[in-house]
């Protein structure tokens, strides 16, 4: 435990240090996960460099005048970046790991320069939201919440002939990490499959344990009329005994579409059996 | 099951239950036992909304629709001429397990009419929930509705399965219950909801000593009033709720602008608009009251009985104390900032953080998100730039609307006509 809280102190001087390098700056790329990022942001500080960006393997836009180096993802490194900046604080930390699954362009340089802040100030930065930067991550992080809170609300299982409980998304953000918890909690006597079609991975849940899984899908499975001979013919029955009661539950003299999407915008509808049109 | 029986009956009976507005399905903390089917901790969920923009939380269903009394307000009244369904048990315990697993829904929100007498039919609202509870192991959420002139041995029965109840006292005032539900007295109401309150305080009090105390309904209970069913003020309307959430700890009361459903002259008539911005005006009044700090009568009594439609309460409120302001963001206490029209809580609290780093300007109040529109009459910050003439409360409340698109604008004009007349 201790060599982890001695991090911060370290990093606070690293900064410090940073304003004094001189040189060519570098651009670092990584393999796109978390703890790839998180390994990035450890080298910065190991070996005092300044990143004019920090991109993903693969989608490297090379600038005129800055190097290119390869990160390679470390997960030692990475949980000590990752306790180093739990030890400042916790909702900083809640807010970087959502903005992170936003996917936004230029997102981690952007993270980079928010943990700099927080290592360099003693007071809890993460509530500045006169500053910038402050403002921004929080609300990105905010913003994928939202999504998370969607995909909650919006994931509609259909029972298949093998007794397993399936639903494919496609939500704005990487949300399935931060999902899994609430579907085992709830669903724990059932075996369901999340699939982010996407991002091409999902979460199968056997009934006791959980895995990431990747498919080979032909095919999506949207609330189209037409009937997959993969799911029961139950399945259907309760679709349309859904989308009945979504259409008796309407009171048609308080009409107010607007608002109808604005709480459920039209890129979910396609996987919603309610707004299914039997 | 035949499936078509079962589509005509949900279709009667979720028709019949559609207006009852209470969607919550949160405050339950009942997390997920022995592997078993469900979870209701965390943060309630709308699984969808109805085209008319309300929330999709619970299978909100009559289990019956046949009922021995006769209230005017009430689609299901005896008298009205329409097809009649009942569920069995089963029935509604399968749908809601295959609703909950597909993800449709949050649970069950199960309410009745009153056939037999009030007791009858309390007994198989609670062998649903019983049902649920015991042989299904459901874990999600259970809302019963508190049948008025229920005996308490039932009413405590309820608790133990159900996380809220609730008794809607529809009508706001005495007087209003005499005329519209001559059947009714308004201690059948009163009655399972003091049951329910005292019920909450004793499990409360023993929990502390005794922890396997049986949990009695741990959302709490709320409560419906129509509004402008009969001729009430909006401070009849507030007074009572005040009255509901001190006396009986309620965690909601619940506001349902009238939709006519019967010709009868003690009602507006069918056809007519329903209050839809009164209404929305009842709740930002509603939140005033339990998040703001306002007492009821700051913001109604007998020299403003009325809400003002083309406002909002706050701000109708500042205008008509413009000696409190300007306020200094960057020095004022919470409650005072909450004061502020234009400020909401999440923006009270972004404030108060941001403070403690540099003095606030409008480029900071701006990008928080603040209404400055509405806040920059009543605010200094830092900036040399601020209202500081002396204007009457008319100017500002003009230069406001000039500024603002409300969404309701295109209703402001019509039912400001309406009720005027």
């Amino acid at each position: 435990m201790t060599h982890y809280n001695t991090i911060g102190k370290d990093m606070d001087v690293l900064v410090k240090d940073q304003g004094s390098v001189f040189g060519k700056s570098k651009i670092l790329t990584y393999d796109g996960s978390f703890n790839g990022f998180l390994t990035a942001v450890f080298k910065v500080y190991e070996e005092k460099i300044t990143v004019s960006d920090i991109q993903r393997f693969g989608e490297v836009q090379n600038a005129l005048f800055a190097d290119n180096e390869r990160v390679y993802t470390n997960n030692e490194k990475a949980k000590r970046v990752w306790k180093g900046i739990q030890a400042k604080n916790q909702q900083a930390l809640k807010n970087i790991y959502f903005a992170f699954l936003s996917e936004k362009k230029g997102i981690e340089l952007m993270l980079l320069h928010y943990i700099q802040k927080m290592f360099v100030n003693k007071a809890s930065v993460h509530i500045d939201f006169s500053d910038a930067t402050v403002l921004k991550i929080s609300q990105l992080s905010k913003s994928v919440g939202r999504e998370k809170h969607r995909m909650e609300a919006f994931v509609r299982f259909q029972l298949t002939k093998d007794g397993i409980y399936f639903a494919n998304i496609d939500p704005d953000f990487n949300v399935l990490p931060l999902i899994s918890k609430h579907f085992r909690n709830r669903y724990a006597d059932q075996e369901w499959i999340i699939y982010d079609i996407k991002r091409k991975y999902g979460l199968y849940y056997n009934g006791s344990s959980m895995e990431l899984i990747s498919l080979d899908m032909a095919e999506v499975y949207t609330n189209s009329i037409r009937k997959s001979d993969r799911f029961l013919e139950e399945e259907y029955d309760y679709q349309t005994l859904w989308n009945n009661y979504f259409k008796s539950t309407n009171i048609k003299s308080r009409i107010n579409k607007k608002l109808h999407t604005q709480h459920v915008p039209k890129r979910y509808w396609k996987y919603l059996s309610e707004k299914k049109a039997i | 099951m035949s499936f078509e029986r079962i589509r005509e009956k949900l279709n009667i009976l979720a028709d019949a239950a559609k207006y009852d507005v209470s969607c919550a399905s949160s405050g339950g903390n009942r997390k997920n036992t022995n592997n078993g089917l469900g979870d209701s901790s965390a943060m309630g969920i709308c699984h969808s909304y109805t085209e008319d923009g309300r929330c999709v939380s619970l299978l909100k269903i009559l289990f019956t629709n046949h009922c021995i009394f006769d209230c005017a307000y009430c689609v299901t009244r005896k008298s009205n001429d329409i097809k009649r369904a009942a569920f069995k048990i089963q029935e509604v315990v399968d749908l809601t397990i295959n609703f909950y697993r597909r993800n449709y829904i949050e649970g069950l929100f199960l309410s009745s009419g009153i056939f037999k007498n009030p007791d009858y039919t309390m007994e198989r609202l609670i062998a649903v929930a019983k049902k649920l509870r015991l042989e299904e192991n459901f874990n999600g959420y259970i809302h019963l509705k508190s049948i008025p002139g229920a005996s308490d041995e039932l009413m405590y029965e309820a608790g133990l399965y159900a996380d809220r109840l609730s008794v809607n006292i529809e009508i706001p005032t005495i007087s209003g219950l005499k005329l519209l539900a001559p059947d009714k007295k308004h201690e059948d109401f009163t009655k399972p909801m003091r049951k329910v309150s005292n019920e909450i305080i004793k499990y409360n009090d023993e929990r502390k000593i005794i922890k396997t105390t049986p949990r009695y309904a741990p959302a709490g209970q709320s409560t419906q009033m129509i509004v402008g069913a009969t001729g009430e003020s909006d401070r009849d309307i507030m007074y009572s709720a005040n009255h509901y959430y001190k006396a009986y700890h309620m965690k909601r009361v619940y506001y349902s602008g009238y939709i006519p459903v019967a010709n009868d002259n003690r009602l507006p008539s069918i056809g007519s608009q329903v209050p839809v911005l009164r209404e929305n005006r009842l709740y930002q009044t509603d939140w005033l009251m339990r998040f703001y700090g306002f007492k009821v009568e700051e913001l109604l009594n007998s020299e403003h009985p009325n809400l003002d439609k083309d406002i909002d309460p706050k701000l109708g409120w500042a205008l008509r104390n413009l000696d409190l302001f300007p306020v200094d963001i960057n020095r004022a206490d919470k409650s005072l900032l909450a004061r502020i029209p234009g400020i909401g809580m999440q923006s009270v609290a972004k404030i108060l953080n941001a403070r403690q780093f540099r003095r606030l300007n409008w480029e900071h109040l701006k990008r928080i998100g603040i209404a400055i529109n509405r806040a920059r009459y009543f605010i200094v910050c830092d900036s040399r730039h601020w209202e500081y003439r002396d204007l009457p409360a008319e100017k500002i409340k003009g230069m406001i609307l000039q500024h603002s698109t409300s969404k309701y604008r295109s209703l402001i004009g019509s039912q400001l006509k309406l009720f005027n007349s």
